[in-house]
């Protein structure tokens, strides 16, 4: 099986951002980049799936030189190789989706893995994007995957229960937690991901889709009302929901 | 200029976010001066149409193929748009649910145009609509527009209210026809289930949340007792998820859910910026919490220092007299 897992490197989530001059971005200065926690799924089961249907799992990302750090993090978990789309600028979802579709659309990949979203613009669109994009079906945000032969059964949370989805082979899944436990590379294959392959190669941005105006912090809460623990005091909370708040 | 708002649907009842859609473009229609169009898509949902007309829908468009009795993304992504391309419209809404999101951005591609995913403000004016949505685990905003003709945008759930007409719009139906392919159908949905009487984070008005300050899964009846007395969903955060005490599905956060209820009520939780990612958008905000330095009351609208195990008794017994 010919497997392509599409990841992309993100801000730690606990790192504290600060907003760059031009006041359109994030400052990068200081800021810790980690494999993007949703990609790590998705790895995990490109892997499984070699482990079960033999082939190759081949990571796809678009960034610079400093995402390469993290790529050996998803070649020390166990996947083959790499190819890294250099692209300095990594515009807006559209161009890393076009940039992503035209190595993918030469791989032709049985499957296409990626996580749900990244947790920078947390657009959640990269999946359904390539879908339209290469032709091929998509199911997104899975929690269960099950390939037998060309059928592809998964399913996936919906507001207020599940729903199973049904499709082909080849497609394209997006994973969401509880699809997988990803595995922690150990020291051995830690080693063993700095002699594996990343190729790069030259790609740039065909134009964007979406301006971005401003980046701000979000707008600051005013002191909350914290009381301490009484009887009077919970009283005094439902109070204050039912006549300032009116929500209860 | 033109606005496409399409109405979700699941399993022939219109879903909450269906009116909020509708609300949101109805409002943006009003400030720009454009046309709205609303759009149905499934297997007979014609009947829903005139439900529309309270959040202000007059010309609704229904797409109908028996086929569609259970969601199938590349057709109904097809039927967005081409009602969108039939209609001439510029501007085309969809919630930002588990089927928008996998809606949008195939309508985008097919459009050619820019996609705004997960939008909590719009701003019209002069002709010109721009959009705040979330970014950096809620850490940042992005303000953007389109830098295309046309674009979709997909709206974060329970963020614009769904507000009624005091006077409905009187509703006129027309059906497109609309060439589907075999092919749309080749990834479909064979099963929905939905756990009935249950609410859910994604949708519920009021969700009650516990965390590792609970110290036991057994303890969670504290919290499922005072969301039963507020009709509220219970929900969790990663700790107690991770530490199997409660299901996947009840997670708030960051691999969780993203939840904007009128009124979230965090229970022994820290406020992780995990968790905070998840549920900071609330309208109001309760933490009940030991820790005075715990970083959840600084998100928080109300707050009481003190231990769950006291205060949430005291809390249910108090909410349980005030509704009698």
């Amino acid at each position: 099986m010919n497997i392509v897992v599409c990841v992309s490197q993100t801000p730690d989530t606990t790192t504290k951002i600060s907003i760059a001059d031009s006041g359109k971005s994030i400052d990068t200065a200081g800021v810790k980049f980690i494999l993007n926690p949703y990609d790590e799924f998705a790895v995990e089961e490109g892997l499984r799936l070699r482990e079960a249907h033999g082939g190759e799992v081949t990571l796809l990302c678009v960034g610079n030189d400093s995402a390469k750090e993290n790529i050996r993090l998803g070649l020390a978990m166990g996947a083959d190789k790499a190819i890294l789309l250099k692209d300095e600028e990594k515009s807006d979802s559209w161009s890393v989706a076009s940039q992503l579709a035209g190595a993918l659309g030469e791989l032709n990949p049985d499957i296409i893995l990626l996580g749900r979203q990244s947790i920078d613009y947390d657009s959640a669109q990269m999946g359904p994007t390539l879908a339209e994009l290469l032709d091929r079906p998509c199911i997104s945000f899975v929690t269960d995957l099950k390939i037998e032969g060309e059928t592809v059964r998964a399913e996936r949370d919906i507001e207020g229960g599940k729903e199973t989805v049904e499709s082909r082979l080849p497609c394209i899944i997006t994973a969401q937690k509880g699809l997988n436990e990803p595995r922690y590379p150990k020291l051995p294959d830690i080693m063993k991901a700095k002699k594996k392959p990343i190729e790069e190669r030259d790609s740039s941005s065909n134009g964007v889709r979406v301006e971005t105006l401003e980046l701000m912090k979000p707008e600051q809460k005013g002191e909350g009302k914290i009381m301490d623990a009484s009887e009077e005091n919970v009283k005094e909370l439902v109070r204050l929901l039912r006549e300032e708040a009116k929500v209860l | 200029m033109k606005i496409l708002a399409f109405a979700e649907q699941q399993q022939g009842a219109l879903k909450k976010a269906a009116y909020e859609t509708v609300g949101a473009a109805r409002a943006v229609a009003e400030k720009l001066g454009a046309e709205l169009v609303t759009l149905l898509v499934g297997d007979n949902v014609a009947s829903l149409a005139d439900e529309l007309g309270q959040y202000g829908a007059s010309d609704v468009v229904t797409v109908e193929d028996g086929r569609l009795s259970e969601y199938a993304p590349a057709a109904v992504a097809r039927a967005i748009a081409e009602v969108a391309n039939a209609e001439g419209a510029d501007v085309i809404y969809t919630s930002h649910t588990a089927h928008g999101k996998d809606l949008a951005p195939r309508v985008a591609v097919k459009l050619e145009s820019a996609l705004i995913p997960d939008v909590t403000k719009i701003d019209a004016e002069n002709g010109s609509v721009t959009y705040t949505r979330p970014v950096f685990a809620g850490k940042g905003r992005a303000v953007v527009k389109s830098a295309t003709p046309k674009h979709v945008a997909s709206l974060r759930p329970n963020v614009f209210t769904a507000r009624t007409l005091e006077s409905p719009a009187s509703v006129s139906t027309r059906s497109a026809a609309v060439a589907f392919e075999e092919s749309d159908f080749a990834t479909r949905v064979v099963d929905t289930s939905l756990s009935s009487g249950k609410k859910d984070v994604a949708d519920a008005d009021i969700i009650v949340s516990g965390g590792r300050g609970l110290k036991e899964a057994e303890n969670f009846h504290l919290v499922e007792s005072l969301a039963s007395a507020l009709g509220a969903a219970v929900g969790a955060s990663r700790a107690v998820v991770d530490a199997g005490w409660r299901p996947h599905s009840e997670q708030v956060g960051q691999t969780g859910k993203t939840v904007s209820p009128s009124l979230y009520i965090a229970c022994g939780i820290s406020g992780a910026v995990q968790h905070l990612a998840g549920m900071s958008s609330s309208k109001y905000i309760v933490a009940v919490n030991k820790d005075r330095e715990a970083p959840i009351f600084g998100v928080a609208d109300y707050g009481i220092v003190g231990d769950v195990f006291e205060v949430l008794p005291l809390l249910t017994r108090e909410i349980e007299g005030a509704s009698n």
